[in-house]
C-alpha cells in the first residue's frame, strides 16, 4: 500500500527566520497522485468526520479527473472557507481519522487536497454569480470563521446578509490570531472577497453591544441575527508578576504581530523582539505564539506546559514544526511567579518593572479527572528559575461580555458562553449564536460547523415567516 | 474612512479635531472613548471622547502630540480623512444623583474632564473644577470650564499663570476649609491622580479616576489595558476597555499602572524621532 505524499515545507532553519507560509502546498501532479490513493469506500467514513459535511470522496474523484474547478464546486457546496480549512483544520482528528486507508497505512491527505483545490480556484479570475435575492435580511455579528460561514451559507441561498465586525479588517481570529506563516492574510482576504462576491456586505469598525445593540439591529429591519463574536477575554493565571512589562496575553502578542503587522519593518506597532521568551500553555495558540516569537528574533523560546507531551493539546504537526524550528518544551512544570527587575538604588532605571525570570514548580501526573485527563500535581520543593525577558500567557480565553451586557433576555452559562439549543437558537427569539462565543475557545472548523448549522435554522425560521 | 470636519490647535502640543462618525456620535457619552487608526498599517490608539454633536454627527477628540501616531494624526487637516474610528467604548461616567462634585483635571486630561463637568452642570450639580498645567502656554479649555463650573481654579506648576503649584494644593485647601463633595472625579497623569486620591482619602469622599492605559482592540480581547484593583483585600485584574476606563481610585494600584505605562517608552521615542526626521526631510508619510 502506498504511503501518503508528504506536504512540501520550507526548511526549518530558514522558516524560523521568516513569516512566509511553512507548508508550501501540493503541486498538481502530487495532488492527482494523492487523489488516486482514495478507495472511494461505499460508506464514506471520512464525511462523518467533517463538521460541515464536505462530500470528500466526490471532490477527490474530480481531482483524479483533473477537474479541479469541479472539485472546488463540490467543496464549496458545504464549506464557505475551503482555503482556510485546508490549512488549519485538525484533519487528523476529523476526516482523515476515519479514512479506511489509515487503518493499515497513511490516510488520504484530505486537508492537503482541499487546500490544493481551493488555492487553484483562487488563482483564477473571479466570476460573480448572480443570486436571486429573497428579500430577507440577516445580521451577522463577528467576521470570524463562524460568522463568515453563516453569512456565506445564507448569501448563497438568496438572503441579504450584513456582517458587523469590531476590528478594522474582516476575518476575526483568522487575521488577528493565526499567524501569517500558518494562514497567510492574503488567503483570508480572498475568501472574504469570495463572500463579498456572493453579495455579503461587511461593515468594519462596528462593535455590536456598543456602537449598535442587538435590539437596534432588529429595529433597523434585520429579521434574524447570528452572534459569532468569539471568545474574547484572555485568561491570566492570577500569579504574582503578571502585570510586569514584558508579560503578554497570547491574544495581545499575536494581535500585535498579526493584525497590527508588528512583524513587518514599517509597522508603527511596538512589540518586544529578541531575548528569551517563555510561552505558558500547550494549545495551538501557544504553538503560534512560540513560533511567532522565534520569527521576531528571540534567541530562545520555551513552551512551559504543566502536563506531559502526551496530554499536550496542540496538533502534532504544529508541535513537530515548533520543535524542528528550535522551540524547547519544558513539560510537567508550571510558573508560580513572574519575577521582575528592580533596582532599589535607582528607581529611574529604565529596566525597572520589566520581566527577568519566571519561577516554576515541577509537576507530576495524578488521578484522572472527569474527562479522563490526568491532573497535574505540584512536586514539593521542586522550584526552579528560568531566565526570560518575555512571558506569553496562552491558557485560553473566556467569552466576551459586551453583547450579553447589552442584550436583555440573552442567557449565558456560568462561564459566560451564550446558551443555545441544537439549532443554534439563543434564549431570544430570532437570535442565533455559535462558535467560541458559545463554546469558549475551540477550533476554526467547529465554529464553521456552528455557523452552518445556525444558517440552516435561520433559513427554516425565515421561510416559515414569509 | 472618517472625515476630519474641523481642526484647531489648543496649544503648541495639543490639538482638537471633530471627526464625522454619526453612529459613534449618536451613542457616545462622557467618560467613553474611541479607538482610531490614522492610516493603513497604523497603530490603533484610544482617545477619550471630548464632546459630541449629534446633529452634525461629529465626535470631538483632543490629543497631545506624544508619539509617531499622534504626530501623523496632527499632520492631517480639516477635509482630510482618517482610516478607522470605532466606538463608543468603555462605560460612561456615572453622574446620576451627584449634587456637588469636584472635577480635577491635569494637562490634556482636562479634555476628558470637560464633558464630565458639562454633564454634571447640565443635571444641576454644583461643579468645582480644578485644572492644572505645567505652564501658561499649555493651558487649554479655560473658557469652556468657566461656563460649566460654579467655581474654577487654574494652576500652573511654574506659577506662570494663575495659581502656582499643582492641583492637589487648592483641593486640600478646600477640603481643610470644610468643603464636602459627593465625589471627586480626577482625570490626568497617573502620578497626579495618585496624589489627588491620597489628598482626599482622609475625608472619606469617593474618588473616581479615569485610566488611559495602552490598548489595542478596545473590546476586551488583548488584555493589554489590564490593571490591578485591591478589592476587599483581594487583588483583582480588570480590563480598562470594558470594565472602565473609570475606577474607584482607592482600589487602583497606581504604581503598577505607572510602571506599565512605561512599557514602550523607548520604542515611542524612537518612532517619534524617526517621524520628525521624515518631516524635516520634507518626506510624505
Amino acid at each position: 500500500m502506498t504511503k501518503s505524499h508528504p506536504m512540501p515545507v520550507q526548511d526549518p532553519a530558514v522558516r524560523a527566520k521568516n513569516f512566509k507560509e511553512v507548508a508550501l502546498g501540493y503541486p498538481e501532479e502530487i495532488a492527482v497522485a494523492e487523489a488516486q490513493r482514495c478507495l472511494h469506500c461505499k460508506n464514506r467514513p471520512c464525511v462523518t468526520g467533517c463538521p460541515v459535511g464536505v462530500r470528500i470522496p466526490d471532490f477527490i474523484a474530480k481531482i483524479k479527473e483533473c477537474d479541479f474547478e469541479g472539485a472546488y464546486e463540490v467543496i464549496s457546496e458545504s464549506s464557505s472557507l475551503p482555503a482556510v480549512c485546508g490549512r488549519v483544520c485538525p484533519q487528523e482528528n476529523q476526516c482523515e481519522k476515519h479514512c479506511t486507508l489509515g487503518l493499515k497505512s497513511d490516510p488520504v491527505g484530505i486537508g492537503r487536497l482541499e487546500r490544493f483545490v481551493a488555492d487553484r480556484h483562487n488563482e483564477r479570475p473571479k466570476v460573480i454569480r448572480k443570486i436571486r435575492q429573497n428579500g430577507h435580511r440577516v445580521a451577522v455579528v463577528g467576521s470570524g470563521p463562524a460568522g463568515l460561514t453563516c453569512a456565506g451559507e445564507l448569501a448563497k441561498n438568496g438572503y441579504s446578509v450584513t456582517v458587523f465586525e469590531a476590528l478594522h479588517v474582516a476575518g476575526g481570529v483568522l487575521v488577528y490570531g493565526i499567524p501569517e506563516f500558518r494562514l497567510p492574510k492574503e488567503i483570508v482576504a480572498k475568501e472574504v472577497e469570495t463572500l463579498r462576491g456572493l453579495g455579503v456586505e461587511i461593515q468594519t469598525n462596528i462593535v455590536v453591544g456598543k456602537t449598535l445593540t442587538v435590539d437596534e439591529l432588529f429595529e433597523s429591519g434585520f429579521e434574524a441575527i447570528f452572534i459569532g463574536s468569539g471568545a474574547g477575554l484572555p485568561n491570566f493565571m492570577g500569579i504574582e508578576g503578571e502585570a510586569l512589562n514584558g508579560v503578554y496575553s497570547a491574544n495581545e502578542y499575536l494581535t500585535r504581530s498579526n493584525l497590527m503587522q508588528a512583524y513587518e519593518k514599517n509597522s508603527d506597532t511596538p512589540i518586544v523582539r529578541g531575548g528569551k521568551v517563555a510561552v505558558i500553555g500547550g494549545g495551538n495558540v501557544a504553538m503560534d505564539a512560540a513560533r511567532t516569537a522565534l520569527r521576531l528574533g528571540a534567541e530562545k523560546v520555551y513552551v512551559v506546559y504543566r502536563r506531559s507531551m502526551e496530554e499536550l493539546p496542540a496538533r502534532r504537526e504544529e508541535v513537530e514544526h515548533a520543535q524542528a524550528e528550535g522551540v524547547e518544551f519544558k513539560l510537567l512544570c508550571t510558573p508560580v511567579e513572574i519575577v521582575g527587575y528592580r533596582n532599589e538604588n535607582d528607581l529611574k532605571d529604565p529596566k525597572n518593572g520589566f520581566v527577568n525570570a519566571i519561577k516554576c514548580i515541577r509537576m507530576e501526573l495524578g488521578e484522572a479527572d472527569k474527562k479522563g485527563r490526568r491532573s497535574p500535581v505540584p512536586v514539593a520543593d521542586s522550584e526552579f528559575v528560568l531566565e526570560v525577558d518575555t512571558v506569553i500567557i496562552a491558557i485560553g480565553t473566556s467569552p466576551n461580555p459586551l453583547i450579553k451586557n447589552s442584550t436583555e433576555g440573552l442567557s449565558v452559562n456560568s462561564r459566560g458562553g451564550i446558551v443555545i439549543n441544537e439549532d443554534g437558537l439563543t434564549s431570544r427569539s430570532a437570535v442565533y449564536a455559535g462558535g467560541d462565543a458559545v463554546t469558549g475557545a475551540s477550533t476554526v472548523i467547529s465554529a464553521m460547523g456552528a455557523g452552518k448549522n445556525a444558517a440552516k435554522a435561520i433559513e427554516e425560521f425565515l421561510s416559515k415567516k414569509s | 474612512m472618517y472625515r476630519i470636519v474641523s481642526k484647531r490647535a489648543l496649544n503648541p502640543t495639543v490639538t482638537q479635531m471633530e471627526i464625522e462618525a454619526p453612529l459613534v456620535a449618536e451613542k457616545a457619552r462622557a467618560g467613553q472613548f474611541v479607538i482610531l487608526r490614522v492610516s493603513e498599517n497604523g497603530e490603533r490608539i484610544p482617545l477619550t471622547v471630548a464632546g459630541v454633536d449629534k446633529r452634525k454627527g461629529t465626535v470631538k477628540i483632543i490629543f497631545q502630540i506624544v508619539g509617531a501616531t499622534t504626530e501623523k494624526l496632527n499632520s492631517k487637516n480639516a477635509g482630510e480623512y482618517i482610516q478607522d474610528f470605532v466606538g463608543p467604548l468603555g462605560v460612561p461616567t456615572k453622574t446620576e444623583g451627584l449634587r456637588s462634585v469636584c472635577v480635577v483635571g491635569g494637562g490634556v486630561g482636562c479634555a476628558i474632564a470637560l464633558p464630565v463637568a458639562e454633564a454634571l452642570s447640565k443635571q444641576g450639580a454644583k461643579v468645582t473644577s480644578i485644572i492644572g498645567f505645567r505652564e501658561k502656554s499649555l493651558v487649554i479649555l479655560e473658557e469652556e470650564f468657566n461656563v460649566c463650573s460654579d467655581r474654577l481654579i487654574v494652576t500652573t506648576d511654574d506659577g506662570s499663570y494663575k495659581r502656582a503649584g499643582n492641583v492637589t494644593l487648592p483641593l486640600k485647601e478646600l477640603l481643610e476649609q470644610g468643603e464636602r463633595f459627593d465625589e471627586v472625579i480626577t482625570i490626568g497623569p497617573l502620578v497626579m491622580m495618585k496624589y489627588v486620591t491620597l489628598a482626599v482619602k482622609p475625608y472619606h469622599i469617593p474618588v473616581i479616576a479615569s485610566m488611559n492605559p495602552i490598548m489595542i482592540d478596545g473590546t476586551g480581547m488583548c488584555g493589554g489595558c489590564r490593571l490591578t484593583l485591591n478589592h476587599d483585600g483581594r487583588r483583582v485584574t480588570k480590563f480598562a476597555c470594558i470594565d472602565g476606563p473609570e475606577f474607584n481610585a482607592y482600589e487602583i494600584d497606581f504604581d503598577e499602572a505607572i510602571s506599565r505605562g512605561n512599557a514602550y517608552k523607548a520604542f515611542e521615542r524612537k518612532a517619534h524621532e524617526e517621524f520628525c526626521n521624515l518631516l524635516a526631510q520634507g518626506g510624505k508619510q
